[in-house]
């Protein structure tokens, strides 16, 4: 059957890649406007593609007919990246969901984009009898958000500090370019042949094409493990503790922290047995083998404990070390139980001025009469300002909007950074002045530029420009840092 | 622009002088490094420039160092070192020329490659403009990846003029070992019982590993091995570049050494040169950072050198 050539796009694609695959009905239209964050778009056309040629047919279609295209993962993401605009066509990837090979000698897998986080690290566990082995990288919503959308934002999550972020865990990208061409960028040779373009695809933020298939580097998992809790009467002193521990010259596995507010929420939620009394909790994971692990836990307490901590709490078991995570990566399920709804940021910061951009934070907060919980990754000195407030309040959006640009600004003149993991997206993007001057900026759009000459793949993203930006309203549920 | 630091003043100074008057420049180091045939346009530059050179800033805590670009390695490895911390860059020549040829050394296996060392770059680019890219936190997704593209660059996107570079603490302690008669099957197993080593050379029958670590631990790991202690052995001078199962193979096949589990073989002649996709990417990322080839016209550009294969 030939295709008229002013068939319409949707018409098209269903003839194409599959009528079963495209989806112009109100419920998935909705549905697919928004990722986690609070800044909806709108579209009229979901794909739900499920090889590489059907992303082919659905970039050639979108360039044919000018159209832009939004891919997806989960949509767990938290700054308005993965919002359609413009009538943006979505493209999710969560249907190439196999895992297509595991090499666990040389320890390494190759994966489709829809590849749940957790399901990943569920998969190749078992190649490796003796260690084990995972994917790095595990941001809070492992459990629902996909390696594609993992490598569009170079996710990160705890256990970052000691391993690195998502762009040392990806060796290389199957992409479909906005001219429909297929490269392979990076892969399992151990140098590219021409510039790092796997490099820049990561955290790319699905602007400069759609990876369709994925060469993941797999660790091994440690043979030991220890995991401690200390807590503080003043959050300073948990912040001292990690400063203090790095420079002694040890990288923990993770270095988490909870200030009171959360504390008490978390506790009241999962009944970890955390200290409600206490103005912070440091979580401390130590693993690999067992004389370092012994050697670096012994100091670990003692520079605790030389920083004023109360109580050292070391998990005894499996299920005790479950439990006390489970309170650090359900933080925010307890928040509902405070205000209706919340808003999260995410700066990081020098390790050495956590203290004093938290007592910026606890003051910019009160200042707008709003409250304020951190849960937050001291290790990287990665800052989740959790702001809760209860919408139906007049006016409380403007203060909420007010109190979080103070934030940002606070944490980028303190040497820091506007995003550690959630990305640019929508959210942030008219903050990158903050950082970036416009020399540096053009530069970043230049590298655009060159592998999305049409502007095509998720335009208005990331890059400031004059064009409307996201409001924040109610906050889905489901959400994770 | 923003303002320039007194330190990169000259650098940028003579970068913008010499493209404002249509000149070529090239900027240079120790010149300890190679370029391969492939990589060369047999031109010569005009004019000639050096990165400044020295720690700027050196935190531990926060396991970050600023540097010039045309620090010599073994001066910043020795201000790390007096406070047990070090960067994984290799060779002995300036920590520019290190991260513009972008290859790692044969510790690449634990400690991971060259371009994850660096956190931050400023940039002079083809206008004599200073850019910024990336930012000087471990942890920072605050937009584009442009330090990854430049790593390995050659100079073709700009010249690095400062850096932050992620540092390491320094284990407390780090052996080498040799294997003796070990077949292929055998580096197969080894590399399955062995915990997290930093490398692992083979050259067809010996098998040099080294660990990292507490002491007990490297005792503990290496006395049913049948490991002795050894140096890092010798090796041929270039390096090629494949897959981790063809780089055994390619040993079995003809000598040299392969960087198990990684996919580097060392061998005594040099590595032809590979295909490059993404030819129309390669060339338009010439046209926007060096489009009339003023920067180190020495050397071909990517996008120049990815279309003469196409």
């Amino acid at each position: 059957m030939s295709r008229s050539p002013v068939a319409s796009l949707d018409e098209r694609l269903a003839h194409e890649i599959g009528i079963e695959r495209v989806r112009t009905g109100t419920v998935e239209t909705t549905l697919y406007s928004h990722d986690a964050s609070s800044m909806s778009g709108s579209t009229s056309l979901v794909c739900f593609p499920e090889s590489t040629e059907h992303v082919q047919s659905i970039v050639r279609a979108c360039r044919d007919h000018r159209r832009s295209f939004v891919v997806r993962g989960a949509g767990t993401g938290l700054a308005g990246g993965a919002t359609p605009l413009d009538d943006a066509v979505v493209v999710s990837v969560i249907r190439m969901n196999r895992i297509l090979s595991v090499d666990p000698v040389n320890r390494r897998a190759w994966v489709e984009p829809g590849v749940l986080n957790l399901d990943l690290t569920r998969g190749v566990s078992d190649h490796d009898p003796l260690f084990g082995l995972h994917f790095a990288p595990d941001p809070s919503s492992q459990q629902s958000c996909t390696i594609g959308g993992n490598v569009g934002n170079n996710s990160g999550g705890p256990h970052c500090l000691a391993e690195g972020v998502t762009t040392s865990h990806v060796l290389g990208v199957e992409v479909v370019l906005t001219d429909g061409t297929v490269v392979m960028l990076g892969g399992d040779e151990s140098d590219h042949a021409g510039l790092d373009l796997r490099g820049a695809m990561v955290g790319s933020e699905g602007m400069f094409g759609v990876v369709t298939k994925i060469c993941v580097r797999l660790t091994q998992n440690p043979p030991c493990v220890e995991t401690m809790l200390f807590d503080y009467v003043d959050v300073a002193d948990g912040a001292a503790t990690v400063s203090a521990v790095i420079a002694a010259g040890m990288v923990p596995a993770a270095l988490e922290m909870m200030d009171r507010l959360c504390i008490r929420a978390v506790e009241d939620y999962v009944q970890a047995g955390l200290p409600t009394d206490a103005g912070a909790v440091l979580l401390v994971e130590v693993t690999g083998s067992r004389h370092q692990v012994a050697h670096d836990t012994e100091r670990i307490i003692e520079i605790a404990r030389s920083h004023r901590c109360r109580t050292v709490r070391r998990a005894e078991s499996e299920a005790e070390r479950a439990l006390l995570w489970k309170g650090r990566k359900t933080a925010f399920g307890a928040v509902a139980r405070i205000k209706p709804n919340y808003y999260l940021h995410d700066t990081v910061v020098p390790r050495r001025r956590l203290p004093e951009v938290l007592e910026q934070i606890y003051r910019i907060v009160a200042d707008h009469d709003l409250l304020v919980l951190n849960v937050f990754h001291a290790g990287d000195g990665n800052l989740h300002p959790l702001i809760v407030f209860d919408k139906r309040e007049p006016g409380v959006m403007d203060r909420v909007h007010a109190a979080g640009e103070l934030i940002v600004r606070a944490s980028v003149a303190a040497g820091g950074v506007l995003s550690g993991e959630h990305g640019i997206g929508l959210e942030k993007r008219d903050y990158m002045p903050l950082m970036f001057d416009d020399d540096d900026l053009a530069a970043q759009a230049a590298l655009r530029r060159a592998f999305d000459p049409l502007d095509l793949a998720n335009p208005h993203k990331v890059l400031p420009s004059p064009s409307s930006c996201g409001d924040a309203a109610h906050v889905t549920d489901g959400m994770w840092i | 622009m923003a303002e320039i630091p007194a330190r990169l003043r000259p650098m940028v100074d003579e970068v913008r002088g010499a493209v404002e008057s249509d000149r070529t420049v090239a900027v240079q180091g120790r010149s300890t490094g190679r370029l391969l045939a492939h990589e060369i346009t047999g031109r010569v530059p005009d004019v000639t420039v050096r990165a400044p050179g020295g720690v700027i800033d050196f935190q531990p805590d926060e396991m970050i160092v600023r540097c010039g670009a045309g620090t010599d390695l073994d001066d910043l490895r020795a201000v790390l070192a007096e406070r047990g911390q070090r960067v994984d860059l290799p060779g002995s020549g300036t920590v520019g020329g290190a991260v513009a040829r972008g290859w790692s050394d044969v510790h690449r296996l634990g400690r991971g490659p060259v371009r994850d060392a660096v956190l931050e770059a400023l940039v002079v680019d083809h206008r004599g403009r200073l850019v910024r890219a990336g930012g000087p936190t471990v942890k920072n997704v605050t937009g584009f990846d442009l330090v990854r593209v430049m790593v390995g660059a050659l100079g073709t996107l700009g010249f690095f003029g400062e850096f932050v570079l992620r540092t390491r603490p320094r284990p407390l302690d780090a052996r080498w070992f040799v294997i003796d008669d070990v077949d292929r099957r055998r580096v197969d197993e080894l590399q399955r019982r062995l915990f997290r080593p930093s490398s692992l050379l083979w050259d067809g029958s010996r098998l040099w590993v080294h660990l990292e670590g507490h002491p007990l631990d490297i005792d503990e790991a290496t006395t049913s091995l049948g490991a002795r202690p050894s140096d890092l052995p010798a090796l041929p001078s270039y390096r090629w570049s494949m897959t981790p199962n063809d780089a055994l193979e390619a040993v079995v096949a003809s000598h040299g050494v392969a960087e198990v589990g990684v996919g580097v073989v060392h061998r005594d002649r040099p590595d032809p040169s590979r295909p490059i996709p993404a030819v129309d990417v390669h060339r338009r990322l010439d046209a926007e950072f060096n489009p009339r080839h003023l920067l180190n016209p020495h050397i071909v550009r990517f996008g120049d050198r990815a279309a003469s294969h196409a």
